[in-house]
């Protein structure tokens, strides 16, 4: 069908209106393109090089920065960190919201709509408003030491994992109690018939027909908490805890920036984001268009 | 409805084969993620609004703390130097936003959608800037804008400092977040138009009514939920601008916005809490007005 539809566009004649469009798509692409190739270029040049030449030289090419950026902004640490905040928040996101929403589509209680709405509305809330009383909350929770090194919620990685997930779940409750209200009722009957528990329907039977969702899911909050930067930022005074995120602050010198090395930082960071984004570009658009329209 | 209640005295109304086990099942999956965002989204919440009426040092136990009522928010708007500037920052964001960088989306979300094939490249480029979080794309354009190093100066031959200056450097954070607010919306409008029955369209062109017509009467009102979703994440988005400005300069300096004041008087140099909280109580009012709106079109089916 797809092929079809190709062929009947690639057979509609070139008139000046369609030339005019794609000269203004190829042009609006390009403007957008700029800056993303603009900061690669400039990871790729030697300081000392485009500060004598200008940056609209050619030459002075290096890998230097990279290296650099990786040994002085501490990015081994620094990733290992958001990977440390961003697979538990994810994963705990994911389990709490799909029980929300299996409960929610599973029976039909009159307190379901308000939950649904108090859930979809956390999310939208803006983080700063809540900052003063979980900041207060964090900072007089005692937490054991193995627990976190700071001693309380404030400055520890559960603290934040915590704030995140609260924050996601509303989204995906959402996205998914949407997915499985449209799966037919018949099947929960037969498994009942069958004897199984309410935990089996929604593990055994629930869950993997939402496998979809899920995975666009994922893929969506996976990007979002990776990218998360306030919360780390105020959360976590330590900036050897931070995410890498939040790192790259700490690289642009407060007296002396150079900014083919912010660039090449810059581009390590957003390189995770961005082969999710071309591995997984279904699921991520769908994620999205998922929550906004109701698929 | 009577006679159900009665002949299950002992479950819930519509399971009445519920075991004891599956009764316990479904309270603790309900219950267990509701404390978590309880605890912090909705408690939070609340107690923001409380504090914001009240003098507390923030130490000492809460029940020493004076109740002071609208001074907080008198002093914001009479004395805070940095109130209305931020108030009026917030304003131009959601303006730009609203007025320039939506309807761009718009636009080439129907271009894109009109032309349907050999689209895929523009799609993907145009939406990269989504994935890159705020903070990134600050220093991204950072690369654009810096007064000695960047690409901007060095094309145009001046030496502006476009994040520095404080006549300036709002609309240059707008022009970094318009790139990624563009994509974001040109991506809901193209779901929103593959959406859109075609038949609808049809029946315009047989009527005569030309293009630009056809979407403005009827593919455009078509898509209201979109639309009511868009307008609510500009105004939200909008509202809660935070991350960009904060790592160009900590929101100072003609970069004010009511988030970054609210965060400056909690991690900074002083603790204002009663202050702090009545910044946040302003910001809590703004969104929920939203938040409602969008809650009521997006849950219309359920109700």
């Amino acid at each position: 069908m797809t092929t079809a539809k190709a062929t009947a566009t690639a057979r509609r004649p070139w008139t000046k209106g369609r030339i005019a469009t794609h000269v203004f798509l190829a042009v609006m692409t390009f403007i957008w393109l700029v800056p993303l190739v603009y900061a690669m270029l400039a990871s790729l040049r030697d300081y000392q090089y485009t500060a004598q030449f200008g940056y609209l030289s050619f030459g002075g090419f290096t890998l230097d920065n990279y290296l650099t950026a990786w040994t002085d902004g501490d990015f081994a640490r620094k990733f290992l960190n958001s990977a440390i905040i961003t697979i538990p928040a994810v994963t705990l996101t994911l389990f709490f919201a799909s029980m929300v929403a299996f409960v929610l589509a599973r029976f039909n209680w009159k307190f379901n709509i308000v939950m649904l709405g108090a859930f979809t509305a956390g999310n939208l809330l803006p983080p700063q408003a809540l900052l003063i009383p979980v900041f207060k909350m964090f900072q007089s929770v005692e937490v054991p030491f193995w627990f976190s090194e700071s001693g309380t919620l404030l400055n520890s990685y559960w603290g934040l994992i915590f704030v995140n997930v609260g924050f996601q779940v509303g989204f995906c409750t959402f996205v998914l109690s949407n997915y499985m209200k449209a799966l037919p009722k018949e099947i929960y009957e037969s498994a009942m018939v069958d004897g199984a528990s309410i935990w089996q329907q929604y593990w055994k039977l629930t869950l993997p027909l939402c496998r979809p969702s899920l995975a666009a899911l994922a893929t969506l909050e996976i990007t979002w908490i990776y990218n998360e930067f306030f919360w780390a930022t105020v959360l976590l005074q330590n900036g050897k805890m931070f995410p890498i995120t939040s790192s790259l602050t700490n690289l642009a010198g407060a007296f002396f920036t150079d900014n083919n090395l912010v660039a090449a930082g810059a581009v390590m960071i957003a390189l995770p984001t961005i082969i999710i984004y071309f591995a997984l570009q279904k699921h991520f658009v769908s994620g999205l268009t998922l929550g906004a329209t109701k698929g | 409805m009577t006679t159900q209640t009665k002949s299950t005295v002992t479950g819930k109304r519509q399971k009445p084969g519920m075991s004891t086990r599956d009764r316990v099942t479904v309270a603790l999956m309900i219950l267990v993620p509701t404390s978590v965002v309880a605890m912090l989204v909705w408690l939070p919440a609340i107690a923001t609004i409380v504090l914001s009426f009240f003098d507390w040092d923030g130490f000492g136990p809460f029940t020493e703390a004076k109740f002071v009522g609208v001074k907080w928010y008198s002093d914001a708007a009479t004395i805070y130097p940095a109130f209305w500037p931020a108030i009026q920052h917030n304003v131009i964001w959601l303006v730009v936003l609203f007025g320039i960088a939506t309807p761009i989306g718009l636009l080439l979300a129907v271009l894109l959608d009109r032309e349907a094939s050999h689209t895929k490249f523009y799609q993907t480029a145009l939406y990269l800037p989504v994935v890159l979080s705020m903070a990134l794309i600050g220093f991204i354009w950072q690369l654009m804008f810096s007064r000695d190093q960047g690409l901007l100066n060095a094309l145009l031959g001046t030496s502006i400092d476009w994040y520095g200056d404080p006549n300036i450097n709002l609309y240059s954070a707008l022009i970094a977040t318009s790139w990624r607010h563009v994509g974001y919306v040109m991506l809901l409008y193209l779901a929103g138009l593959k959406g859109v029955d075609l038949a609808l369209k049809e029946a315009a062109r047989i009527d005569g009514a030309t293009e630009v017509q056809t979407f403005f009467h009827v593919v455009f009102p078509v898509m209201f939920p979109i639309n009511v979703v868009v307008l609510v994440i500009t105004f939200i988005d909008s509202l809660r601008a935070f991350d960009l400005v904060w790592v160009i300069n900590r929101g100072r300096n003609g970069l004010e916005l009511l988030a970054t004041e609210v965060t400056r008087n909690i991690v900074g140099e002083a603790q204002r809490i009663g202050f702090g909280s009545a910044l946040a109580t302003i910001m809590l009012v703004m969104s929920t007005v939203f938040i409602i709106i969008y809650l009521r079109i997006v849950m219309k089916e359920d109700r």
